[in-house]
């Protein structure tokens, strides 16, 4: 009976969390290339699109510039741009390339620990990606407001909201053509449509239900409103639950396709 | 005596229509060396995956480690190491981040997975490449790490699934030395395999699988005594046809097969028989007189058609 009842090491006390550490040892490798575009892109886009574009704005958009306007937008779409991509590839990759997924089973981890360790991965992306825009964009002085740090919660929320059912789509697909797909057709567009570039209310009433059904256009109205210290065009709890909702809806979808790969 | 760490009773596995398991029975005791032999297909791999607790069986009653592998997965995957069929290591990582990282879902603390990284890479014979990337290590080197990932947690019970397909002579012989060694040192190993010489080497004991059965269990010597003779003689005619001499071979052994290019007799003496061959006027262009291995039984069991 010793064999049964001997003392073994403690399973980790929070599971995910060794899973997570797992995906930030991998990203020692290549967070400089990652940091360095953290910085650059929001660079490049606020200079292109606020001060270029901007020029040719006469009067900005609702008495502020159009490149204040604009700040709050692309960093939502920063966020939801980098928890995609976070959510694709690497998710297919490690249940159908490298089959990073299948060895964690082996291991004492369930597939809630799997999954939300490496959602927990990609919620440091964004954090870490919406953090250096605020900071590069606030050095240009296109921050209005301190109320500006409220979107860092915001793109976490938004991140989670988008992540968690591209998880879902990313490990029920079978080839990886289909996650071009979902940037063909749904974060070009969402960028595109959902209030980042210009207001939402000057789309005909039928496109600007669509951009009000997307997670983005919620996060967008949050922190432009941060940024520019203003209340939201819609309500605060509005928003925030809408976004709760794509992340619980995400994450019940996640692992039901998780387990039924992973449990077979 | 100790209970069984694995107990199977009517195991069944089934997706959709298709049963891959059907109804074993299988025992491992504390310290044995149990193989799962069975042509592809015959369901070794989801006998394992549902022994690893990482497959729900379908049907029949399985314990691993006295505990119930649906309700109690993390807590016997805890004490597991699985080897799979496939490498799943991470080849963006180094070597040894690939044990550390792992040592992690166990509840290891960086310090002592660490320490264990360097003992294992030491086992393995990996210590020297123990800082480069896993990519562009031979195949024999990845299954190796893969073997000392699987040994992070200081396991009780080791599941090997083909530990050595696809690897050349002497990555397999290094592989079996180290396998051996654990046995040696009482680790309960399960491996599943369709190399015979690899089940003969380190099997205490083994299963037979087909179509999802059992169609055999015994160490590999019973098996050879119960299913096969103790030689075999392999003839080889010059004519079209090995047929028309099997005939008049049959009385001379226990069994006679015809293969399309030679003509196996199982007897008890060889030598004896190559005599007896040459008194019935027969000129085989070439005569071998060998042991009978556990191929022959497993041949025997399993049938001599390809299965993909």
């Amino acid at each position: 009976m010793t064999q049964l009842t001997r003392d073994r090491p403690a399973l980790p006390r929070v599971p995910a969390l060794a899973v997570l550490e797992y995906h930030l040892v991998g990203y020692r490798r290549t967070w400089r290339a990652g940091a360095f575009s953290s910085f650059l892109l929001p660079t490049l886009t606020v200079l292109g699109f606020g001060v270029g574009v901007g020029a040719y704005i006469d009067g900005g958009v609702g008495g502020v510039s159009y490149l204040e306007w604009i700040v709050g937008g692309l960093l939502a779409s920063t966020a939801m741009q980098v928890a995609i991509a976070e959510s694709t590839w690497p998710v297919f990759g490690n249940l159908q390339w490298q089959k990073i997924y299948f060895g964690q089973r082996s291991a004492p981890l369930r597939v809630d620990d799997i999954l939300a360790g490496h959602l927990a991965f990609v919620l440091f992306r964004v954090l870490t990606s919406v953090i250096a825009f605020l900071l590069v964009t606030g050095a240009l002085g296109a921050l209005r407001s301190p109320w500006a740090v409220l979107a860092i919660p915001v793109a976490a929320l938004l991140a989670l909201a988008v992540a968690a059912p591209t998880f879902a789509y990313a490990a029920s697909v079978d080839s990886d053509s289909w996650l071009a797909m979902l940037f063909r057709f749904a974060v070009i567009p969402m960028t595109l449509f959902a209030g980042v570039f210009f207001p939402v209310e000057s789309l005909p009433l039928v496109l600007r239900w669509l951009a009000y059904v997307t997670p983005l256009w919620h996060a967008v109205d949050l922190c432009r409103a941060a940024v520019l210290g203003v209340a939201p065009y819609w309500s605060v709890v509005g928003h925030l639950c809408y976004l709760a909702a794509w992340s619980a809806g995400g994450w019940l979808l996640a692992r039901r396709v998780f387990a039924r790969r992973l449990v077979v | 005596m100790a209970p069984p760490l694995i107990q199977a009773r009517g195991l069944v596995k089934r997706f959709g229509d298709f049963t891959a398991v059907d109804g074993i029975d299988v025992e491992v005791g504390a310290g044995e060396a149990f193989g799962f032999l069975g042509p592809n297909g015959a369901g070794k791999s989801s006998t394992m995956r549902m022994v690893g607790c990482t497959s729900p069986p379908t049907g029949g009653e399985l314990r691993i480690l006295g505990m119930d592998p649906v309700r109690d997965g993390p807590a016997i995957r805890a004490r597991l190491g699985v080897c799979p069929q496939l490498d799943n290591l991470d080849p963006e990582l180094t070597v040894r981040e690939n044990l550390t990282t792992y040592a992690r879902y166990f509840g290891i603390s960086r310090r002592v997975a660490r320490a264990r990284a360097v003992e294992l890479l030491d086992f393995v014979q990996l210590s020297d490449r123990a800082d480069s990337k896993v990519e562009p290590l031979s195949g024999g080197m990845k299954r190796r790490l893969t073997i000392a990932r699987a040994l992070v947690n200081e396991p009780e019970i080791v599941l090997l699934d083909e530990p050595t397909t696809g690897l050349d002579p002497q990555a397999r012989h290094l592989v079996w030395e180290r396998l051996f060694r654990l046995k040696q040192q009482g680790v309960t190993l399960v491996l599943t395999t369709h190399y015979m010489d690899e089940a003969e080497q380190l099997c205490d004991r083994l299963v037979v699988m087909d179509g999802g059965r059992i169609v055999a269990e015994g160490s590999p010597r019973a098996l050879i005594e119960q299913h096969a003779t103790r030689e075999v003689v392999e003839l080889r005619f010059a004519a079209e046809s090995q047929e028309a001499f099997a005939g008049k071979l049959n009385a001379l052994g226990e069994r006679v097969e015809v293969l399309p290019d030679r003509v196996l007799v199982y007897v008890p003496d060889g030598d004896a028989a190559v005599a007896e061959v040459a008194a019935l006027g027969l000129n085989p262009t070439n005569v071998l007189v060998r042991r009978s291995s556990l191929e022959d039984v497993f041949l025997h069991l399993t049938g001599r058609t390809l299965v993909d």
